[in-house]
């Protein structure tokens, strides 16, 4: 346990001074190569032993190494990567070559192949789709349908996705959401917030209605309409506490009762504060079943970040809070594809967000707020759900804690209080929001967790999904016309272009083939099923090491409805 | 570029009238006034093609003597699939009227230069097909044994033979090859011109830029045909669209199926080498790469048939998009990798273009020919499945004797169009199943393969119930069809595989079927067969049956008669079963692919009379098939009724009561010569009868068989079945059926006069079972069918179907015996005696078998013997 938790990258979550401030990138990167020197003495080990078993004794001694060495590998690290851009794309690869290194010395390379069959079984196991469904042969919603994916390499994994379609006002909703520290608040989250949204996008008659039926105890309008992966559970103990926390809200919004009609963005603003307050408040309750207090508390103490997207017609709103990230694939009109972001990351590469959080505080806190690219040096993204650790003051988490349950008071990361914990709240869940009118040209939008985004740059992302979206057939046709060209100059450009639509095929799911290319990407950029192979088959305990999960929804639109809706505004 | 490749010009120069034509073309394409010469008002014969087959055809036509003809083109001649085919002659094919066809093709080109004065470019260069694997090889051996008997030069050479063939080849991944020197190369569309110029000049008269919208019909007879250019009346209507064939079988109110669908084709054309590529380099064939190769000037010409062809104009087009074809180069990648791993010199040379030419396929891989069953004098020839070329001549000679003579002089029933139906015309079935076909003219052809797609059209209403219990499955006419029944705990996978020239997987699944056919009883499902009722208020219906078919008819009510329905030549039409329902009604069983033919043929042939009736019945019954000693208990026990050989004797048909379920037609044959029944179960009764018969017969040991063992069973005791060893060229006199004929029935029956000269002038070839002595089953190939059979070392005729015999341990083959004279060839009389004074010898793939020959089935096997002149010695059979 305390491993798994030590390689959180967002939090270190190992209390006492000598553990702190590990920043997990270094943590994951430099898995042999920087661990080198230290243990030459397992040399002998691999030599002997099934790499399997090396694998995770290595791992088990880097970690206490890392763990003992501290800060010293996060700043030879980042001397040499100084941009997240570059340690994303260079760093995981050289790792890489350091794990097969290791491998071929043990000389048992077979042992670690998984066959394309299995390979799909794994990249598939999360995969859902989901079609808008058509009305008399026409589609009369902007959205076509999406395709989403997750791949684990926390286990269990931390990050979540939504997706639903507003029943009472117009509009889809879809979501990712990364945990941290667990993913209590993660599923909270997952399964919550697109309530607090859609309740604060009904008009004022629409909350009456409800709020009499729950009164009289009839039969409540459906709000949404969920898409969901089998395995996208809800936690059923606990429905009847959100339930109340949401109705609570709503019965306050018929009180406020402005009269104005809904602005989306600020419905959004409002949705995620909101909710971020019920869990806060929850957590500080209580509640008298055991289980729900202990999950109250658990997901107050856990993080989440959110990446929403609504999309009604036209009107497309990103509400981001965190370092997950939504981008647009705009179709150029040569064809080619180009990517557009939605949504700006809050973390310390984010230079505003930098400023924004030193101008909440006193100029005296400045030199401890941001400290190895995190938050008071602990937390990577700088807005997130839960984590009240970074926002309740001190006397609040000691009495919170105390009185809690058994398990929470043994555990010593809930005890422990930040260091330089001086003008809390430090951190926020309130999101930005970012508007876009689609335009025909706008083919798809991607929404991921940061496990995607450190792999791959969002122009590859653009590229791999709208190829895959248009279908192989859509690749330039090669036509000979009046050069020359010989037939062995004509099989090599063929057999490459093959190489590149063969990974297409495989995949029914525009998600899983992007995760395909997160994963198995070798320096051309096309699929290398070996590396593919070998990143799948990596020990639970290792994985985390060289991927974080990614969590992946595509959504495609139509663009015939989107430039039909154009036509009629102009 | 390509019409100067492809298409000579310069030929019309040779030709005054078609000088005038063009001449007044080109004056008229400035006036608007495109078509100076106008269309007849009528002729006896309209053409719509102007494609190697409509030329093919009106040039035969011609040289028989028609010369009232009209052949249309919508386009310019040779302009379609003919312009753009790649032009090579082969004769390499697997069924064996394809080859003949082929032969012909071939003669006929090599002459038609100096018949005509048309240049047709004909090169014989030879070619060359190469094996990869073992079991190519033995494919390819098979075909070099036929063609050698044919007397088609041809050997299997060694790789290195290849490489002294042909410098640019890499023979290191080849097991052997066959070289057939005789094949040549033509310039398609020359050769098309140069049929149509022989035929003008005998004649005929073209017409271009003329499309035929429809075709009309009355009475069920073609009276005319519409054109954008005016209306002519005629007799006969000949439809060789090509791949617009389908689109216009539609067209008119009279639909006729012809079912062909395109499918887009490319090929690669090159600059000539640094080192030209001599003209006269053989044709390379690499099924297994699946490509072909030949030189074309200088450099090459490169094609094949790609795994997953792409299917076009399914929703029916324009031809003028056939222009418009695009190059795709990403999907003729596999055939550039293959053609650059056979001849990797290639490399350097320079493309010149890649051309997508769309070929027509059809569902089995054969062409089309023949007429329409529901309109006649509409005739057809289209779906060559890419080989218009090789086929060409052949195919034009046959329908014109078709046409002239009203049947060709070879048996084209493989390729007759009424052995489709109108099942086989859904577009979806067909663009689905092309794709199968195109592929499979690469792939390894083993024995009985069937194909994938296009399946559980037609079932009987036990399918779920057989296939659950571990049945598997083949295609006849879109039926499916028991081919036996896994046992539990096989693995299946491993028996679905069993793709081998030798022995295969399923040989002791079948064998313990057999046995159990022999031993106790089976139920086979045979609800395939065709059937049809035939009944009239007065004596109509047994005095046109009596014409109709050679034996006697005029039997009691509830007799079975096994009888030929032939030609007038006595060669076999039909082989079926007739059964007396009442003195005035016939219930009528035959082969499952008869069910168009037979139709079209009664039809044709019965007189239009209200009070005679004829109705398909096919799908109202189903048919269960109870072999085995002990049928007899399990009947008897569910019917209450004595089944005694005393009270049902062979031969013999009954209603009678099954379960719970009443009208059920039994009869006392079993299509094998083992004792048993058939019942044909109303289908709504189908379910309840399987099941009854199942719990029954459990203690009997009953259990479920499928079709191999009933051709085990029928081949052993030389039974000849209809479509693989009858056909229009078999009389009844040739395969010892004399029985079956009563020349003396006192009413005048189709191919009596013929039947009568045989019975006195003696046959000309007969059909014969050949017993393998020095055969290993375990370690030797199996024969199949068209295997040469040799007589004291002479090519005497070919096997037409062969099996296991669980019972002799032996393979069995059927086939004709003929004699021909040792010095001239000539076909002489064949005696019992020159059947039994010889040294007989089978090869199969090269390697000869010592056979035993047998005029009559052996006695042993009939263990049950029951009336004895009855015993279905003869019964017809089919599969």
């Amino acid at each position: 346990m305390l491993a798994a938790s030590c390689c959180d990258r967002r939090m270190c979550v190992c209390p006492g001074p000598r553990r702190i401030a590990i920043p997990v990138r270094s943590s994951r990167l430099p898995l042999l190569s920087d661990a080198m020197p230290a243990p030459a003495h397992l040399f002998p080990l691999i030599r002997n032993c099934e790499i399997s078993r090396i694998c995770s004794t290595v791992c088990y001694c880097h970690h206490k190494h890392l763990c003992c060495l501290s800060s010293h590998f996060a700043h030879s690290h980042f001397r040499y990567a100084p941009q997240k851009k570059f340690a994303a794309l260079y760093r995981p690869k050289e790792n890489f070559n350091h794990f097969i290194h290791a491998r071929d010395y043990a000389s048992t390379p077979q042992r670690f192949y998984l066959t394309p069959p299995q390979v799909n079984s794994i990249l598939k196991a999360n995969e859902y789709s989901f079609k808008v469904p058509e009305f008399d042969g026409k589609n009369v919603s902007s959205v076509l349908g999406f395709d989403s994916n997750q791949l684990p390499a926390n286990v269990p994994i931390e990050d979540r996705r939504s997706a639903a379609t507003c029943l009472q006002t117009r509009g889809m909703l879809l979501g990712v959401f990364d945990g941290h520290a667990g993913c209590a608040c993660a599923q909270a989250v997952s399964e919550r917030l697109f309530y607090y949204i859609a309740v604060s996008l009904l008009p004022h008659e629409t909350l009456l209605e409800i709020e009499n039926a729950v009164e009289s105890g009839r039969a409540l309008l459906p709000i949404l309409q969920w898409h969901k992966h089998p395995n996208d559970y809800f936690s059923k103990e606990a429905s009847k506490l959100y339930f109340n926390s949401l109705r609570t809200y709503w019965q306050e919004l018929i009180d406020l009762n402005s009269g104005e009609t809904t602005d989306v963005k600020e419905a959004l603003i409002n949705a995620f504060k909101r909710l971020d307050n019920d869990i806060s408040l929850e957590a500080q309750v209580g509640d008298p079943n055991s289980f729900l207090n202990y999950l109250v508390l658990r997901v107050a103490f856990s993080g989440a970040t959110a990446c929403v997207a609504h999309v009604d017609g036209v009107d497309l709103h990103i509400a981001n809070t965190g370092d997950s990230r939504a981008m647009l694939g705009v179709q150029e009109e040569d064809g080619s594809w180009s990517a557009v972001n939605l949504s700006y990351d809050h973390n310390a590469q984010n230079e505003h967000e930098v400023e924004r959080v030193k101008m909440e505080h006193p100029k005296s806190e400045e030199k401890s707020l941001v400290k190895q690219d995190r938050l008071l040096g602990l937390l990577m993204p700088f807005r997130a759900f839960g984590d009240v650790k970074f926002k309740w003051s001190i006397e609040l988490q000691k009495r919170v804690v105390e009185s809690g349950p058994d398990q929470l008071n043994d555990n010593e990361y809930t005890k422990f209080i930040p260091p330089n914990y001086h003008t809390p709240p430090y951190l926020t869940a309130e999101p930005e929001v970012i508007y876009h009118k689609l335009r025909p040209q706008d083919k798809f939008l991607v929404l991921a967790t940061d496990g995607l985004w450190e792999t791959m740059h969002r122009q590859d992302v653009a590229r791999i999904v709208g190829e895959y979206l248009t279908g192989v057939h859509h690749q330039q046709p090669i036509a000979v016309g009046g050069y020359k060209v010989t037939l062995g100059q004509m099989h090599g450009l063929l057999t490459e272009r093959r190489a590149r639509i063969s990974s297409v095929f495989e995949d029914q799911n525009a998600a899983t083939h992007l995760i395909r290319h997160a994963v198995g990407n070798n320096e051309f950029g096309t699929v290398d099923h070996e590396r593919l192979s070998k990143m799948l088959s990596l020990p639970e305990e290792l994985a985390r090491m060289y991927r974080d999960d990614i969590t992946i929804i595509v959504v495609q639109f139509n663009s015939h409805v989107i430039g039909a809706c154009q036509n009629e505004e102009l | 570029m390509f019409l100067r490749l492809l298409s000579d010009v310069r030929w019309r120069a040779a030709n005054p009238k078609w000088r005038r034509m063009t001449c007044s073309r080109r004056s008229t394409s400035s006036t608007a006034e495109p078509h100076p010469i106008s269309l007849p008002a009528q002729a006896q014969v309209v053409i719509c093609g102007g494609g190697i087959m409509g030329t093919s055809v009106a040039y035969h036509l011609s040289k028989m003597g028609w010369k009232d003809i009209v052949l249309l083109e919508q386009g310019r001649l040779a302009a379609g699939t003919t312009r753009f085919c790649a032009g090579i002659v082969s004769t390499a094919r697997h069924v064996s009227i394809e080859l003949k066809m082929a032969d012909y093709s071939n003669k006929l080109y090599q002459q038609l230069e100096q018949e005509t004065g048309v240049k047709t470019g004909y090169m014989k260069t030879g070619s060359i097909s190469l094996a990869q694997t073992q079991d190519r090889l033995i494919s390819l051996k098979r075909i070099a044994s036929s063609l050698n008997v044919m007397g088609i030069p041809c050997e299997i050479i060694t790789p290195k033979q290849v490489a002294q063939l042909h410098p640019l080849i890499n023979i290191h991944d080849l097991v052997g090859a066959m070289y057939v020197p005789e094949d040549a190369l033509v310039s398609s569309a020359n050769v098309s011109l140069a049929l149509a110029t022989a035929a003008s000049r005998n004649g005929v008269q073209i017409h271009e830029r003329t499309s035929v919208s429809h075709v009309s019909v009355q009475k069920g007879r073609v009276t005319g045909v519409e054109t954008d250019r005016g209306q002519i009346q005629c007799q006969y209507f000949v439809n060789c669209a090509g791949q617009w064939a389908y689109e216009l079988g539609h067209s008119g109110e009279e639909p006729v199926n012809i079912p062909l669908h395109a499918c887009e084709h490319f090929y690669l054309l090159t600059h000539p080498l640094k080192e030209p590529l001599a003209s006269s380099l053989p044709t390379i064939v690499d099924p297994d790469g699946r490509i072909y190769i030949r030189n074309w000037q200088g450099g090459i010409l490169s094609g094949g048939f790609e795994k997953n062809p792409k299917p076009l104009f399914t929703e029916g087009r324009n031809q003028l998009e056939i222009q418009n074809l695009q190059e795709d180069w990403d999907h003729f990648e596999p055939l550039l990798s293959a053609l650059l791993r056979r001849m990797p010199d290639l490399e350097a040379l320079q493309i010149m273009q890649l051309v997508n030419c769309p070929e027509s396929f059809t569902p089995d891989m054969r062409c089309i020919m023949g007429e329409s069953p529901t309109v006649r004098g509409y005739f057809v020839l289209a779906g060559m499945n890419s080989a218009g070329i090789s086929y060409g001549g052949g195919a034009g000679k046959y329908l014109a004797e078709w046409m002239v003579n009203g049947y060709p002089s070879e048996n084209v029933w493989p390729l007759d169009l009424k052995r489709f139906g109108t099942l086989q015309s859904s577009r979806t079935f067909l663009r689905h199943r092309v794709m199968e076909v195109m592929p499979l003219m690469c792939d390894l052809k083993v024995p009985r393969w069937d194909f994938q797609t296009g399946r559980q059209l037609r079932t009987s209403p036990l399918y779920d119930r057989l296939d659950a219990q571990g049945a598997r499955w083949m295609e006849k006419h879109g039926f499916e069809r028991v081919k036996y029944f896994v046992p539990p705990g096989k693995d299946l996978l491993d028996l679905d595989q069993s793709k081998t020239f030798y022995k295969p997987d399923w040989f002791d699944i079948v064998g313990s079927e057999v046995k159990c056919c022999k031993e106790a009883v089976c139920v086979i499902d045979m609800s395939s067969f065709t059937k049809f009722e035939i009944s009239s208020t007065g004596d109509q219906a047994l005095e046109s049956l009596q014409y109709l078919f050679s034996n006697d008819l005029d039997v009691p009510v509830g007799h079975v008669v096994h009888t030929g329905m032939l030609n007038e030549k006595g060669g076999y039409e039909n082989d079926c079963s007739i059964a007396r329902l009442s003195k005035r009604s016939f219930f009528m069983i035959s082969p499952t692919d008869q069910q168009v033919h037979c139709w079209a043929w009664l039809k044709n042939r019965l007189p239009d009379d209200s009070n005679l009736t004829m109705e398909d019945v096919t799908w109202k019954y189903t048919a269960l098939n109870l072999i085995g000693p002990r049928a007899v208990d399990v009947l008897s026990e569910l019917s209450y009724a004595p089944i005694t050989p005393e009270h049902f004797p062979s031969l013999f048909c009954k209603e009678m009561s099954v379960g719970y379920a009443n009208g059920i037609r039994v009869m006392s044959i079993t299509h094998t010569g083992e004792p048993g029944f058939m019942l044909y179960i109303p289908i709504e009764y189908a379910l309840h009868v399987y099941n009854e018969v199942m719990n029954m017969g459990q203690k009997y040991g009953i259990r479920n068989a499928g079709y191999y063992a009933l051709r085990s069973l029928r081949i052993e005791k030389f039974f000849a079945f209809w479509g693989q060893d009858l056909d229009a060229f078999t009389t009844p006199m040739e395969c010892g059926r004399e029985f079956q004929v009563k020349l003396e029935k006192g009413t005048q029956f189709v191919g009596q006069e013929a039947l009568l000269e045989q019975k006195h002038n003696g046959v000309y070839k007969r059909f014969t079972m050949f017993i393998l002595e020095d055969h290993d089953t375990d370690a030797d190939l199996w024969p199949w069918w068209g295997e040469p059979i040799f007589r004291n070392g002479r090519y005497v005729g070919k096997t037409t179907s062969s099996a296991y015999s669980y019972t002799l341990e032996r393979h069995v083959c059927l086939g004709f015996v003929q004699h021909f004279d040792e010095k001239t060839g000539e076909e002489l009389v064949v005696t019992t005696d020159f059947i039994n004074q010889g040294e007989y010898e089978i090869d199969i793939a090269g390697q000869r078998f010592q056979a035993k020959a047998k005029l009559y089935p052996l006695s042993s096997l009939f263990t049950h013997r029951r009336r004895k002149d009855e015993v279905e010695l003869s019964g017809y059979q089919r599969e």
